[in-house]
C-alpha cells in the first residue's frame, strides 16, 4: 500500500469506549429491513470490497477502495440518514483507521484484546458470522478473504500461544474454577443454592454445566424454591430444611437478602461427622455476607465471599494484561506479514514468486536424480539440464500469461488465485501443521 | 564394576530429572514435564540394570545392607511415581516434590560403603528378602504418601489463606491429592502388614522367637499402628483431607525414627543398618 499499491483499505467504526450506548443503539443497522452491505453496494460502488461487523459494543466498516476519500464521505453520508443523526452528532465517536493500522485492529479485535472484558472468546465467532455476511452478500474479494482468514488464524495462534482466555474473569465463573481445585471433578456433585439473584443463578448454571448432577434450592419463600427448582431441575426446599440439605451438598452458593448470617458455625460443625469429612465449599455472594466466616476454620471447609471472589477475579484480569502483552506482539509479527503478503499483492512480484518456485523444485528435484544416474556424460547432464528447464517454461506460460493479461479488479482474482494455487504463500504447511485448537475452558462450557 | 557406573548413571540422571522437573514447576511447559519423565524412566531402567547387576554378584536380592536397602527404596518410589502416574489421579506436579526425595536417598546410598560383605549365618533365609522386599516397597508408598500430604497441607493453606498465586494453580485440585494419599495407603499398608510378618516368620527361623521387641520391631509396630489408624478411620470414620495427610506426615517422622536412627544409631538385631 505504502508501495504504490491502488487499493487503500479503510476501516470506520465506534465501539463501546468511543461512543455511548444511546449511539450505538442507533448504528444497530443489521436490524433495518435492508442489510448495511446491501446499501453499501448500491450507494457506494467506489468501495471494491466491503465487510461489517455489529455487536452490542462495537460497529465497524471495512473497506477496500481505489478512492479512500470519496468513499470515506459517501459512507458518513449513508449512515447519516441511516442512523437518523446529523454527522456532527457522530463523527467525534468514529474511529477511522486506514491500511496497517487497519489491518492491525481487526486482528486485535478478533482476538479479543479491544473488548469490554480483555480475551473474551465469543468476539471471534462475531467477527465469522460478518465475514459469512459479507460473503453471501458477495461484497468480499482477495483482500479482505485474505485478511478474514489471516484475521482468524492470528486469533487462534493467539488464543493457543497466550493465556489470555484461560483465566477466569467473571465472579461466577471464577467460583467454578476454585471448586475445581477443591473437588477436582464436579461430576456427580451436588450443589445447594440458598436464595436467589442473577449471579447466584449464572453462577448455578456454570456448576451444571460443568457436570454437577443435581440442584437443590432452598427458599425463604417455597414458591419461589419450586420456581427456581424447575428451572434447575432441581429440588425445593424451605429455609429451615437448610441443615438436611447441607448434610447432602458439597457446593453451597449462597445470595439470601438476610440482614444476619444464615449460616452459622454451630450449624455446620455437629454435620461435617455426618458428612464423613465430606469437603464443602461455600460461595457467599451475598451482601451483607451469609455465611459466617468462622465456618472457613472448619475441617475440610472453605468459605470464598464476594470479595473474595473479587479479588480472584481482579488478579485473573491482571494475568490476562499480562497476556495481552505478549498477545501485541504475536499480532505484530502477523501484520508484519500481511503486509508482505500486499507488496507482493501485484503482477511482477507474483511472476518471480512462481518462477522462483519452480525453479527450486526443479533444482531440488534434479539434486535428487542426479547422483543416482551415474556413467552420464557432460552432455548428457546438459540435456537433462535443458529437458526440466524446458518443461518449467511451458508449464508456466500460460500462468504467466494469466497474470499479465489481469482484466479483473486490477489483476487481483489472478493474482491470488495464481498465488494460491501454486501456494506461494506457503499457506498449505501452515494448514498441514493445524490440530484441533485447545479450547480454553469458558469457551468449552459455555456453548 | 558395571553395576557402580550404571549406579553413578542413575544418580546423575535423576538428577537431572529433578532440574527437569523443577523447570516444569515453574515454567508449566508440558515439554519440560515430559521430558523430565523420560529421563526419570531412563534413570529407573539404569537403576534396575545396576541392581540386576548387583543381584547376580551377590546371588540374593541387594537388599542386606544399608546402601543396597536405601538405593532399593529409592527404586521403588521411582517405581511407585510411574505406576501412580498410570493408576492413580492427574498429579502434575507431583515429580517435583518426589524427585529431590528419591535423589536425597540416592545420595545417602552413595556415600555409605556399598562393599560386599558376606552374609552372617543369622541373615541367610528364604525370608529375608521377601521381607526386605516387601517393607521396602511399602515404605515408597508411604513416601509418596507422605509427599501428598505436604502437598495437601500447602495447597489447603493456600485455598484457606485466599492466596491464589502461581503456588496454588501449581499445585492440583485437593481431591486429587487426598485420592493419593488413600491409593498410597491401600497398597502400602497390606505390603507393611505382610513384611512385618515375613519378618518374624524370619526371626523365629534364625533366632527361634517370633518377635524380640528390638528397636527396629518396635517401630516398625508403631508404624504399623499409625498406619491401621489411618486406614481404620478412614474406611469407618471417613477421614479424609487434612487428618489424612497430617497422618501421612506423621507416619513419615516415624519411618525416618525406625529407619535412619534405629539402623543407624542403636544396636538391636537389624544389623544390616551399620555402615559396614
Amino acid at each position: 500500500m505504502e508501495n504504490g499499491l491502488r487499493e487503500k483499505l479503510l476501516l470506520l467504526g465506534l465501539n463501546h469506549r468511543t461512543a455511548p450506548v444511546e449511539v450505538r443503539e442507533k448504528f444497530a443497522l443489521e436490524k433495518k429491513d435492508r442489510h448495511p452491505l446491501e446499501l453499501l453496494k448500491n450507494e457506494v460502488p467506489q468501495a471494491n470490497e466491503a465487510y461489517f461487523l455489529s455487536t452490542c459494543n462495537r460497529v465497524e466498516f471495512l473497506l477496500v477502495t481505489t478512492a479512500p476519500e470519496e468513499t470515506l464521505s459517501r459512507l458518513k453520508g449513508l449512515l447519516s440518514r441511516e442512523t437518523g443523526l446529523p454527522r456532527e452528532a457522530f463523527e467525534p465517536h468514529l474511529y477511522l483507521l486506514r491500511d496497517l493500522e487497519a489491518v492491525r485492529h481487526i486482528f486485535r479485535v478478533a482476538s479479543g484484546l479491544d473488548s469490554l472484558v480483555l480475551g473474551e472468546p465469543q468476539i471471534l465467532g462475531q467477527v465469522k458470522e460478518a465475514y459469512r455476511e459479507a460473503v453471501e452478500h458477495r461484497t468480499t474479494g482477495p483482500i479482505l478473504n485474505r485478511l478474514l482468514h489471516r484475521t482468524f488464524s492470528v486469533a487462534k495462534r493467539v488464543r493457543t500461544e497466550t493465556g489470555i482466555g484461560s483465566y477466569a474473569v467473571s465472579v461466577s465463573y471464577a467460583a467454578v474454577e476454585l471448586a475445581k481445585k477443591i473437588f477436582g471433578s464436579l461430576k456427580g456433585k451436588v450443589a445447594l443454592l440458598v436464595g436467589a439473584g442473577e449471579m447466584a443463578e449464572l453462577a448455578a448454571q456454570h456448576l451444571l454445566a460443568a457436570g454437577v448432577e443435581r440442584m437443590l434450592v432452598a427458599n425463604r419463600t417455597l414458591s419461589r424454591a419450586i420456581e427456581l427448582a424447575e428451572r434447575f431441575r432441581g429440588e425445593a426446599y424451605g429455609l429451615e430444611e437448610l441443615s438436611e440439605c447441607l448434610l447432602r451438598t458439597d457446593i453451597v452458593i449462597s445470595s439470601t437478602g438476610a440482614p444476619g448470617y444464615v449460616i452459622t458455625r454451630e450449624m455446620v460443625k455437629p454435620l461435617l461427622r455426618k458428612r464423613r469429612l465430606r469437603p464443602l465449599f461455600f460461595i457467599d455472594i451475598a451482601v451483607p455476607r451469609d455465611v459466617e466466616p468462622a465456618v472457613n476454620e472448619l475441617e475440610n471447609v472453605y468459605v470464598f465471599d464476594i470479595d473474595d471472589l473479587k479479588q480472584v477475579v481482579e488478579e485473573n484480569l491482571d494475568r490476562r494484561r499480562r497476556e495481552a502483552l505478549r498477545a501485541e506482539r504475536i499480532i505484530e509479527e502477523e501484520v508484519l506479514k500481511f503486509e508482505r503478503w500486499l507488496r507482493e499483492l501485484a503482477v511482477y512480484p507474483t511472476i518471480k514468486a512462481l518462477r522462483a518456485r519452480a525453479e527450486a523444485i526443479r533444482q531440488r528435484e534434479l539434486a535428487r536424480t542426479l547422483p543416482r544416474l551415474r556413467d552420464l556424460s557432460p552432455e548428457e547432464r546438459e540435456a537433462l539440464e535443458l529437458m526440466t528447464e524446458a518443461i518449467v517454461q511451458k508449464l508456466l506460460h500460460a500462468p504467466i500469461a494469466y497474470l499479465k493479461m489481469g482484466y479483473h479488479r486490477l489483476g487481483r482474482e489472478a493474482i491470488t488465485t495464481v498465488r494460491r494455487v501454486f501456494d506461494l504463500d506457503e499457506d498449505l504447511k501452515e494448514l498441514s501443521e493445524e490440530r484441533p485448537p485447545a479450547l480454553p475452558e469458558t469457551v468449552r462450557k459455555e456453548v | 564394576m558395571p553395576e557402580v557406573f550404571f549406579f553413578k548413571l542413575t544418580l546423575l540422571l535423576y538428577a537431572v530429572a529433578t532440574v527437569g522437573f523443577f523447570i516444569y514447576f515453574y515454567t508449566l511447559r508440558p515439554e519440560a514435564l515430559k521430558g523430565a519423565r523420560w529421563v526419570f524412566l531412563s534413570g529407573f531402567g539404569t537403576h534396575t540394570l545396576s541392581l540386576l547387576l548387583r543381584l547376580k554378584t551377590l546371588k540374593a536380592p541387594p537388599v542386606t545392607s544399608f546402601h543396597e536397602a536405601t538405593s532399593f527404596l529409592a527404586w521403588a518410589v521411582v517405581g511407585v511415581y510411574f505406576f501412580l502416574s498410570y493408576r492413580g489421579p492427574k498429579v502434575y506436579t507431583l515429580g517435583t516434590f518426589l524427585a529431590p526425595l528419591v535423589l536425597f536417598l540416592m545420595i545417602i546410598s552413595a556415600i555409605s560403603p556399598a562393599t560386599i560383605l558376606p552374609l552372617p549365618p543369622a541373615l541367610r533365609s528364604f525370608w529375608l528378602p521377601i521381607h526386605a522386599i516387601l517393607s521396602l516397597v511399602s515404605y515408597a508408598f508411604f513416601l509418596v504418601a507422605a509427599v501428598a500430604g505436604l502437598m495437601y497441607l500447602v495447597q489447603e493453606r493456600q485455598v484457606k489463606k485466599k492466596t491464589l498465586g502461581g503456588i496454588f494453580r501449581r499445585l492440583p485440585p485437593l481431591e486429587s491429592l487426598d485420592r493419593l494419599n488413600e491409593l498410597c495407603l491401600k497398597y502400602g499398608f497390606p505390603l507393611l502388614t505382610l513384611g512385618i510378618i515375613t519378618g518374624a516368620l524370619w526371626a523365629e527361623e534364625a533366632w527361634g522367637s517370633y518377635w524380640s521387641w528390638d528397636p527396629k520391631e518396635t517401630w516398625s509396630l508403631i508404624l504399623w499402628f499409625i498406619y491401621a489408624a489411618l486406614l481404620h478411620e478412614r474406611l469407618i470414620v471417613g477421614w479424609r483431607g487434612r487428618r489424612a495427610a497430617l497422618m501421612a506426615l506423621l507416619g513419615f517422622v516415624v519411618w525416618i525414627i525406625s529407619f535412619f536412627m534405629v539402623n543407624l544409631f542403636l544396636s538391636g538385631l537389624h544389623t544390616y543398618g551399620k555402615w559396614t
